[in-house]
Formats: structure tokens, C-alpha cells, sequence
């Protein structure tokens, strides 16, 4: 067993006086997939942004990879260039190339020659499989397709966690699937995921852990197969008999 | 009037009868009207006095409403009717409109054209009832040049050439040195204008001799001032939309503060801080140009309008773009340089061009400081003794030059918008 990568103690974050997260704890091994769920609302998208400070959290402590985040911290960007993310709605640039998209971070972030980063990127697209659309800009492409880029472009900056924040949303239902199957090659990789979804038959295939997430708090937290055979709470019974 | 007609409406069995005998109705009252206007026949003075007037207006209104024929199958007619023949009220618009340009076209072309003087030096050629055009050939270089003296209008033409030239560098860039065309426009390119502009124009150096600002005028002062007011409001402009969206509070609150005080003055009033009151607050050996206190004065100003205008443009892009620059690790430099301006600016395309050519619009206002640009010089030239009373072509030949450049830019800035479509 290693340390954990990311190590979250009695987070709490408001949003004005509504208070969102309560008491969040959460201990994130490396190589370890992770699948929150819960009702929207729940506070899971938030939990996640707070982790490469997209969001600020007002107490507690969030350790990311031996940085603590907080107001002190300086090099930011260096901590969110190690942790990718994936969006509901893709968030591509769109005025960039698809391939561009994927070299524009590498290039003026990690510094690396556009050359090299060009081999790197259209290597990522080969593995989710859209490297013969790498001249085209996202708005010509499928939704599968850009969430497909979107997930290459994140790995173009070789991160040592990624973060999916419901990432099949916003697909038709024939998206979801090629989109899903990305995933679970990336999971099979050995990357560090947490996954915000409500795919329960991806969390089943890769999740090594399974949140269950309500009104802010963590309800329950198990190991997969434990998680869907006997859930311990009755919310969690409510919410999986409702989405199985 | 209007209601009864409609016993006229045609059925669909007969649309090619109706349709021929409406447009024959038509241009009969057409002709009825142009005549009338152009050669002063009134075809119709067999009717009593009223009738007579009114008669093209009631042939046309029928035979409108002959040819008003929905879905007739000819495309033409489709057209006609669902643009300019919809009821019998635009029917009727229609017909005035059409009428008022008819009756207007003879006169003005007369004045402009037909009745117009162009040959002769001097004041007394212009016998004529029409326009006097020997007045803008005349003062043709001054309103150019202003006070510049003739014998060095080619140091201008010179100055201008070469400036046109080093904005097109761009183009002709070097694929590796791309990256560094905004560094070049927005610093580099100014400063050489303003050299070559200083040395060319101004003179005093390289056996050039010195012309001081005072005299230059005209077009070409239109021309300097808007050049120098454009290039350097762009980017003044867009550091306090920056900044007035900052964190920071305090340069947060310094740009809203810039912004609101030069959007609350009128530009009038500042060109004449600019050029009383600035003067008193320098130290005595210290002088600048009243020419430069003009260009400072109007770049400050109009940076706040285009300030606002890329605001705008920031706070339409979906938060989702900064987060995902974010989550790359940018910064907020390079998030706001590579993702987030790229954007802006090219939604904010149609504000600039507006602002742009307000500002252009704006120049004549320099001439309450003494600086006679176009219209300036108009002014001037319209009060000298000898030729009083040509103020109508100098403003028709203003409007005209003023037009042209303004059109121009305008066509650019849609080029532009082509340009950098990528839909989202």
C-alpha cells in the first residue's frame, strides 16, 4: 500500500450560506479508480473541482499529491497540470484545432518542443481513436468525438490523477458507449481516476471504490462489489433500486 | 379607400390575366410620375385638378393589389409580394417611396451633374444654378495637405506609402516569426510610424526642413490622428477590460474608475483640457506638441469606449472555457492569451469596428484646438472672402471622403469576422 495521492480531511465549502460539502473525507490511493455518485445537487461536481482548486474550500485540509491546497499556495498551476480533467460539456477550444487543443498545454505549460508534443498528442488521439480528425476544429465534430478529444488532451499533459466530471452527460446514448470504452482503456492503463458518473455499469467493470454522495455529505463509501451486493444505507438502496 | 378595392382581389383560375394587367397599371402610373418629373408633361391633365395628382397612386395601389397573388408559383412575383406588396399599406409605402426618389432625382442630378461648374480658377466660373466643383478643385490640396506647403506634399505621400507598406510586413511574415505579430503591431509598428511620421513629416533633420504641426492639416491630418488613436486605444483598452474583471481590487477599482470618468466627459471638453489646461500642469522648460497632447487625449478617451466593448465580449465566453484552461495548468496570462482573447476579440469585432469609426467620425472635433483636419479645413475654406458661399459641395465632398473610409473599414471588419469564423 502506497500514500495516498489525494488525501481530503473535514472539508467543508459554502457556497454563500448554503453550505455544499460537509465534513468530506476521502483518502485516494495511487492507481485506484474511484466512482462518486449520487442525486444532482449532491455536491459531487463540486468535490471534484475542489480538487485541482477550480473551487475554493473555506475549511479543512486538501492534500494533493504532498501539496496542500489553500490561499498560500503559489504554484497552482504546476499542481493542476498534474491533474487532468475531463468536462460535462467538453470544454474544447474552439477556435483551436483539435490537434492544437491537445499541444497548446504541452507546449506553453510543460515547455516541451512542438514537435515532440505534436508525436504526443497524435499518439493520445490514436488511442481514443479520432487521429484522423486532428486538422478539424471541435465544432465539426460528434459529441462522442469531442469528449473523446477532450479526454486526449487532458492525458496530453501526462497527469498523475484524472478527474471525469460526469463526462456522458451530455451524449446521445450511442456516444456514451465510445466514450465509456476510452475510459475503461485508460482505466485499464493504471491511471488514478475519480469519476463523477452515473454509469453504474462503468463503475461495476472499473471502480475499485464506489461514494455514494447526498445533500453534501459522503453516505457511503465501500468497495465496489460491496457497494452494489449489500448497501449498507437506506438512501443508498432508494437511489441504486431507482437507477439500476 | 384601402378596404373597398378588395372586390378586385383576383382568383387563382386567372393569375396570368391579373398579373399581366397589374404590372401593365403599374408602370403606367410609373410613367405617369416620371414624366411628370423629368419632363414636366402631366399625361393626366385631362382629369379634374385633384385626380390628376392622385391618379398615378390609385392606377398603382390596383394594380398592386392585382399582382398580390400568394403562392402564384412564379418566384419573381413570390418575391415581390412577401417583400414590398404584403398588404395594401406597404403597397402604398411602397409607392411613395418609389414616387419621392423619382420626383428627388432630377433636381439633385441637375445640381450635382448637369448644372455643375468644373473648369475655371477662380470663383466667378461658377455662373451656373448648379453645384461649383471649381471650389473643391481649387482648394483640392489644401483640403488634403491643410497649410503644408506645396512644395513638400511628397514628404507626406512618401510618409504615407511607407506606413501603408510596413502594415502589410504582416502578411509577408515568416511562418516562425508568427508569434511574434501582435509584439510587432502593437509595439513595434507605432513606434516606426511615428518615426518615419516625425522625420518625414516634421522634418528639421537630413536637410528636411522643419514644418511645424500647426500647418499640417487636412486629410492626411485625419488620417495621422485617427492612425495613432486606433493602434494605441486597442490595446489601452484592452488591459483595463482586463483589469476592471481582476481580483485585485485595487487595479479593479483604478479601471472602473478610468473608464467611468472618460465614458462620463465629452470629448470635446477633454481636447481642450488637453490643449489649455494640460500646459499649465508641466514645468516650464517642458513642452510637448499640441498635436501629440490631441492624440494622447482622444486614445485616452476612446479606450475606455473600447474597454467596455471587450468586456463585453470576456464575459460572453462560457465559464467553462476558463476552467478548462485552468485545468491545464495555465496561468492567468497565458489563459487569458491563448484561450480567452483569442475568443473575445473576435466575438467583439462588430463593437470595435463601431467604436473604430466613431473615433474616425470623431476627428473633426480637433479643429476647437486649432487643428484643421478635413472638416476643419472646410470651415476655413468656406469663410475665405473669395469664396463665400460653397459651404454645400465642401460638406457633400466631406461626406463623400468620409464615407469612403468609413464603408472600407466597415467591408474590412466583416472580411475579418469571415476570417476567423470557427463555429463553436
Amino acid at each position: 500500500m502506497s500514500d495516498p495521492i489525494i488525501k481530503i480531511q473535514n472539508m467543508n465549502k459554502w457556497f454563500g450560506d448554503f453550505q455544499v460539502l460537509k465534513n468530506i473525507n476521502l483518502e485516494v490511493e495511487t492507481n485506484k479508480k474511484i466512482v462518486v455518485c449520487g442525486p444532482s445537487g449532491s455536491g459531487k461536481s463540486t468535490l471534484i473541482r475542489c480538487i485541482n482548486r477550480l473551487e475554493e474550500h473555506q475549511e479543512g485540509d486538501i492534500i494533493v499529491d504532498g501539496n496542500e491546497l489553500s490561499e498560500k499556495t503559489k504554484d497552482i498551476e504546476k499542481i493542476r497540470a498534474e491533474v487532468g480533467m475531463v468536462f460535462q460539456q467538453f470544454n474544447l477550444f474552439p477556435h483551436l484545432s483539435i490537434l492544437d487543443n491537445c499541444t497548446l498545454a504541452p507546449i506553453w505549460v510543460k515547455k516541451m518542443p512542438k514537435k515532440e508534443a505534436q508525436e504526443l498528442a497524435l499518439d493520445q488521439l490514436k488511442k481514443v481513436q479520432i487521429d484522423d480528425q486532428a486538422n478539424k476544429f471541435p465544432g465539426q465534430l460528434s459529441g462522442g468525438q469531442q469528449q473523446r478529444c477532450a479526454i486526449a488532451r487532458a492525458l496530453c499533459m501526462q497527469p498523475k490523477i484524472m478527474l471525469f466530471d460526469e463526462p456522458t452527460s451530455a451524449l446521445d446514448p450511442e456516444m456514451i458507449k465510445e466514450v465509456l470504452d476510452a475510459m475503461v482503456s485508460l482505466a485499464k492503463g493504471g491511471m488514478t481516476m475519480i469519476v463523477v458518473t452515473h454509469e453504474m455499469g462503468f463503475a461495476k467493470e472499473v471502480a475499485d471504490e464506489v461514494i455514494f454522495m447526498d445533500e453534501g455529505m459522503i453516505i457511503e463509501k465501500a468497495e465496489t462489489k460491496e457497494f452494489f451486493a449489500n448497501p449498507k444505507s437506506d438512501r443508498t438502496k432508494l437511489f441504486l433500486s431507482q437507477i439500476l | 379607400m384601402i378596404q373597398t378595392i378588395n372586390f378586385l382581389k383576383p382568383n387563382r383560375d386567372n393569375i396570368k390575366n391579373y398579373s399581366i394587367i397589374g404590372t401593365f397599371l403599374v408602370f403606367v402610373s410609373l410613367i405617369d410620375v416620371i414624366s411628370n418629373a423629368f419632363l414636366k408633361i402631366n399625361l393626366t391633365s385631362f382629369l379634374p385638378g385633384a385626380l390628376t395628382t392622385l391618379f398615378p397612386l390609385i392606377i398603382g395601389l390596383i394594380g398592386l393589389n392585382m399582382m398580390r397573388i400568394d403562392y402564384s408559383g412564379n418566384k419573381k412575383l413570390d418575391l415581390l409580394n412577401k417583400n414590398i406588396n404584403t398588404n395594401n399599406f406597404n403597397a402604398l409605402l411602397t409607392l411613395l417611396i418609389l414616387f419621392s426618389i423619382i420626383k428627388a432625382l432630377p433636381q439633385s442630378l441637375s445640381w450635382m451633374i448637369f448644372d455643375a461648374t468644373i473648369s475655371g480658377d477662380s470663383k466667378d466660373a461658377c455662373t451656373g444654378t448648379g453645384a461649383c466643383w471649381t471650389y473643391i478643385k481649387v482648394w483640392f490640396r489644401r483640403f488634403m495637405y491643410g497649410m503644408y506647403p506645396n512644395e513638400f506634399h511628397w514628404r507626406i505621400n512618401t510618409a504615407f506609402i511607407l506606413v501603408i507598406a510596413l502594415g502589410f510586413v504582416g502578411y509577408f511574415m515568416k511562418e516562425n516569426l508568427k508569434k511574434y505579430l501582435a509584439l510587432y503591431y502593437v509595439i513595434i509598428y507605432p513606434v516606426i510610424a511615428y518615426l518615419v511620421i516625425y522625420y518625414l513629416i516634421s522634418g528639421g533633420s537630413f536637410g528636411l526642413q522643419w514644418v511645424e504641426t500647426g500647418a499640417w492639416g487636412g486629410l492626411s491630418l485625419t488620417f495621422i490622428v485617427s492612425f495613432f488613436c486606433l493602434i494605441f486605444c486597442f490595446p489601452l483598452g484592452m488591459i483595463f477590460a482586463l483589469g476592471r474583471r481582476s481580483n485585485l481590487p485595487a487595479i479593479k477599482y483604478i479601471s472602473i474608475c478610468y473608464i467611468e470618468f472618460w465614458r462620463g466627459v465629452p470629448l470635446i471638453t477633454v481636447l481642450f483640457m488637453s490643449s489649455v489646461m494640460f500646459p499649465m500642469f508641466l514645468p516650464e522648460d517642458f513642452f510637448m506638441d499640441k498635436l501629440v497632447r490631441v492624440i494622447i487625449a482622444i486614445t485616452l478617451f476612446e479606450a475606455a469606449y473600447c474597454a467596455e466593448v471587450i468586456r463585453g465580449g470576456l464575459q460572453s465566453l462560457p465559464r467553462g472555457q476558463y476552467d478548462a484552461a485552468k485545468s491545464l495548468g495555465m496561468g492567468y496570462w497565458k489563459m487569458h492569451i491563448f484561450i480567452i482573447l483569442p475568443q473575445a476579440l473576435k466575438l467583439v469585432i462588430p463593437g470595435i469596428a463601431n467604436t473604430f469609426l466613431a473615433l474616425v467620425k470623431d476627428t473633426p472635433l480637433i479643429f476647437v484646438v486649432g487643428l484643421a483636419e478635413l472638416a476643419g479645413m472646410l470651415a476655413l475654406a468656406k469663410t475665405n472672402p473669395k469664396w463665400l458661399g460653397f459651404a454645400m459641395e465642401g460638406y457633400i465632398f466631406a461626406s463623400i471622403i468620409f464615407w469612403i473610409i468609413c464603408y472600407a473599414m466597415s467591408k474590412y471588419s466583416y472580411n475579418l469576422e469571415a476570417k476567423y469564423k470557427t463555429e463553436r
